[in-house]
């Protein structure tokens, strides 16, 4: 920040009309490689400075929350698949941890744990796709195939899993679609031994590579106080010492019952985020294998009697309760019963406190579904962490914010 | 003496002291208070000196089919205490034909994109906004589409660009 | 056969390695090998569209893997994800870039049609906008899928491109339609792979072509 105000300060009295007659106006994108997706930028540069930038979003605005007033709580899902899609998972999490908030159901503990394991798993298969970027960016592209030859490994996982590599659409109302099968263990172990040796190599790679630190090192400044004026949230206000992490504070699932640590840092600069979430891959992958070890036995949704998640084939056929509960369930207007209220719940998604507030209103859809998007937060954060820096800091930037068009947008 | 940070409750009890009483609720441990239009602005700054220092959220919620609603829009400012981690959640109620609020950009920077897209989307004006703009939709674009009379389909604006075939490109 | 010399008997002594061949088919197998995508990459697709050209995949076996963000220099865009009102005149911008001969590639079915976003903002289709080659199902299509479309828009290129383009005559292709009609009649016959059919069907537009 002390570059910008050496000598681009071009609104102060001695700087006149004519430092200002030799800015030029750069665009930057919405359709650019190093946006990733779709967002736009206005710059203003003095020679390679950027003395100004102007975001502008909306590009993907494709209607999700008025969607959500459309679709019921179960439908719903696929369409937070599509939000932020380099960690599905984590939405799926996300919206049905709302929704049972806000109808007042209690997990199966071997619910909690399977669905703190898939987030975890796509924590670690957000990270890799943005540290992957921001390597991209800065010029290391080896990094980035061997991020996303990880990412292909918890692709074929999530596969094994529920049928879907990528929008998995897993999580159902008081449970999820699928149970763990030995397989998706075995392959899940099978992650844990070899990813390590794999975030070795990567770390070998690029922390401390001097290209990529002289690059990203004091670049894109974050202060504390700034973060939390701005509602920073995730990596970005953790690389800026702001230690909340939801996962501690409001511990939701099985997080209370597990080890880890909140990694921070102070710097505040895309070195720091990109370090903060390399650490967070590490913590995230000792909770997986916490999780996964001591697995509780049992249902994986809700009994029928709270007449939320569907029964199994085998309890239809063999008792009454089953089938009358799948009836209810499958028959219009004869869903689970939803109280005239609102609630907010969020999560600590790959990239920030993701929430939504619900509002029902006695029928199976919401009545208004609204996603709290850690991606416009950090997004509109973007003019205050690039200017004074060279135009080529510009993807550094964005790349360690990690934004996503389609969280972004909605 | 080790610091004991206030209760919700006493917060509560002191806002009401400030501003007169609110309408407050509990429901899945959530706090919730409602704070008149006019007096938003000085309760948000209010509280957040008491401790609420982060704002996670402003959105809103368009009350036209909600049954027994006694007014149109609901504005919802989520706060959190990054010291404490308690979360209240404070609800002001606007109407039309002219709904509008003072903005809190002063009081959090994160606000300004929130209250754009708000104004966006349902078109509630933010008094003081320093840029109040369309966030998502385009510039030309005139309805306020989650407002609850906007059709989910549109009223076929997306149908509505020129069309580019071989024989032009 | 156009250019027999006099007096060779009609046969033509070749040197070795040279092969004779129709420009047409020459153009074509430069080109369909020789792809250069343009990701248009909005959304989830996008991603399956970076694996598909990651390690794993590797787009490079099939000779479309330069990609490159510059229009100017790309003859395929794959448009991978749903385009919405406020992009809808960017990609008509970024198509009218791209120089001839170019394809088109409509990944997913949010590109398609739309997919579940039967919405306000979303663009029910880009076909309804702009010229599309190949659709690929799926929400969002797997790598492999995407490859086969790439692998399947290289046949349509060399099975009826032409080195000057005419197969993208917009006005011959409506006539190469209706003489289907005409000939097959309400029976749906897939006249794409059955070299008979074809050769009558060129006839007909022949025929109606010099008829009008």
């Amino acid at each position: 920040m002390s570059i910008a105000t050496a000598n681009l300060d071009t609104t102060g009295p001695e700087a006149g009309a004519r430092s200002e007659d030799y800015l030029w106006t750069l665009n930057f994108g919405p359709q650019h490689p190093a946006t990733h997706t779709t967002l736009r930028l206005v710059l203003k540069l003095d020679g390679e400075r950027v003395v100004d930038a102007m975001p502008e979003m909306g590009y993907l605005h494709s209607g999700f929350e008025k969607i959500g007033e459309h679709l019921t709580f179960n439908q719903y899902v696929t369409v937070t698949d599509r939000m932020n899609y380099i960690s599905p998972m984590a939405n799926n999490v996300a919206w049905h941890h709302a929704v049972e908030t806000l109808l007042g159901i209690e997990l199966t503990p071997r619910c909690t744990y399977i669905r703190t394991i898939i987030a975890e798993l796509a924590r670690i298969s957000d990270h890799l796709l943005s540290n992957g970027a921001v390597g991209l960016d800065t010029g290391a592209f080896t990094f980035f195939l061997y991020g996303f030859y990880q990412r292909e490994v918890i692709y074929d996982i999530f596969e094994t899993l529920c049928g879907a590599r990528f929008t998995n659409s897993y999580t159902r109302v008081g449970g999820v679609s699928q149970d763990f099968t030995p397989l998706v263990i075995e392959k899940i172990r099978a992650f844990i031994r070899t990813f390590p040796k794999t975030l070795d190599d990567m770390e070998r790679l690029l922390t401390r590579n001097r290209i990529f630190v002289d690059r990203t090192k004091g670049v894109g400044l974050l202060t504390k106080e700034e973060a939390i004026n701005a509602s920073a949230s995730g990596p970005v206000a953790r690389a800026s010492g702001v230690t909340r992490d939801l996962r501690k504070d409001e511990p939701y699932l099985a997080y209370a019952d597990l080890d880890f640590q909140v990694c921070c840092a102070s710097a505040g600069d895309c070195y720091a985020r990109y370090l903060v979430r390399m650490q967070e891959m590490r913590e995230s992958l000792k909770l997986v294998a916490q999780a996964l070890e001591n697995l509780p036995a049992g249902d994986v949704n809700v009994s029928i009697d709270q007449r939320v998640a569907r029964p199994t084939k085998q309890q239809v056929y063999s008792s009454i309760e089953g089938t009358i509960s799948h009836f209810e369930l499958s028959m219009a207007n004869r869903g689970f019963e939803v109280p005239h209220e609102e609630s907010y719940a969020a999560i600590e998604a790959p990239n920030g406190e993701l929430g939504f507030y619900i509002v029902g209103d006695g029928s199976e859809n919401a009545y208004r579904a609204r996603c709290r998007p850690p991606s416009v937060l950090h997004f509109a954060l973007f003019p205050q962490l690039i200017r004074g820096h060279t135009l080529s800091d510009v993807v550094a930037v964005l790349g360690s914010l990690n934004i996503i068009a389609a969280e972004l947008d909605r | 003496m080790p610091f004991t940070p206030p209760s919700v409750d006493d917060v509560l009890a002191g806002l009401a002291d400030r501003f007169g009483t609110l309408d407050t609720s509990v429901y899945r441990g959530q706090t919730r208070v409602v704070v008149p239009a006019d007096m938003s602005f000085d309760a948000l700054a209010w509280l957040k000196e008491r401790g609420f220092d982060l704002l996670v959220d402003v959105t809103c919620v368009d009350y036209l089919e909600y049954p027994d609603a006694k007014h149109r829009y609901g504005l919802v400012y989520l706060l959190a205490s990054t010291a404490t981690n308690q979360r209240l959640t404070v609800r002001v109620f606007v109407d039309d034909p002219d709904p509008a609020v003072k903005s809190a950009v002063p009081l959090w920077a994160g606000a300004n994109w929130l209250e754009r897209e708000v104004w966006d989307l349902f078109g509630i004006r933010f008094t003081g906004h320093p840029d109040l703009r369309r966030l998502v939709m385009p510039e030309e674009f005139t309805a306020h589409p989650l407002r609850k009379d906007y059709p989910l389909q549109g009223r076929g604006e997306r149908h509505n660009f020129p069309v580019i075939t071989r024989d032009h490109s | 056969m156009a250019m027999m010399p006099s007096g060779s008997g009609g046969r033509i002594e070749l040197p070795e390695n040279v092969v004779v061949s129709r420009l047409d088919a020459l153009a074509n197998w430069c080109r369909k090998n020789s792809l250069w995508p343009m990701p248009f990459a909005t959304a989830c697709c996008g991603i399956e569209l970076m694996a598909t050209g990651a390690s794993k995949h590797d787009l490079a076996r099939f000779g479309a893997e330069v990609f490159r963000f510059s229009p100017r220099q790309c003859d395929l865009m794959i448009v991978a994800g749903r385009v919405v009102m406020k992009m809808l005149p960017v990609l008509q911008r970024i198509w009218q870039q791209m120089h001839e001969p170019k394809w088109c590639i409509s990944m997913g079915a949010c590109a398609s049609t739309g997919g579940v976003f039967d919405t306000y903002a979303v663009v029910q289709g880009i076909d309804r906008f702009i010229p599309v080659d190949m659709y690929v199902p799926g929400c969002p299509p797997r790598p492999e899928q995407l490859i086969q479309a790439i692998i399947d828009l290289q046949d349509k290129i060399q099975r009826e491109g032409t080195i000057t383009g005419r197969e993208f005559d917009t006005a011959g292709r409506q006539l190469r339609k209706r003489a289907l009609v005409e000939l097959a009649g309400p029976a749906t016959i897939d006249a794409s792979r059955n070299p008979v059919l074809q050769r009558e069907l060129a006839a007909a537009a022949e025929a109606i072509t010099s008829r009008s």
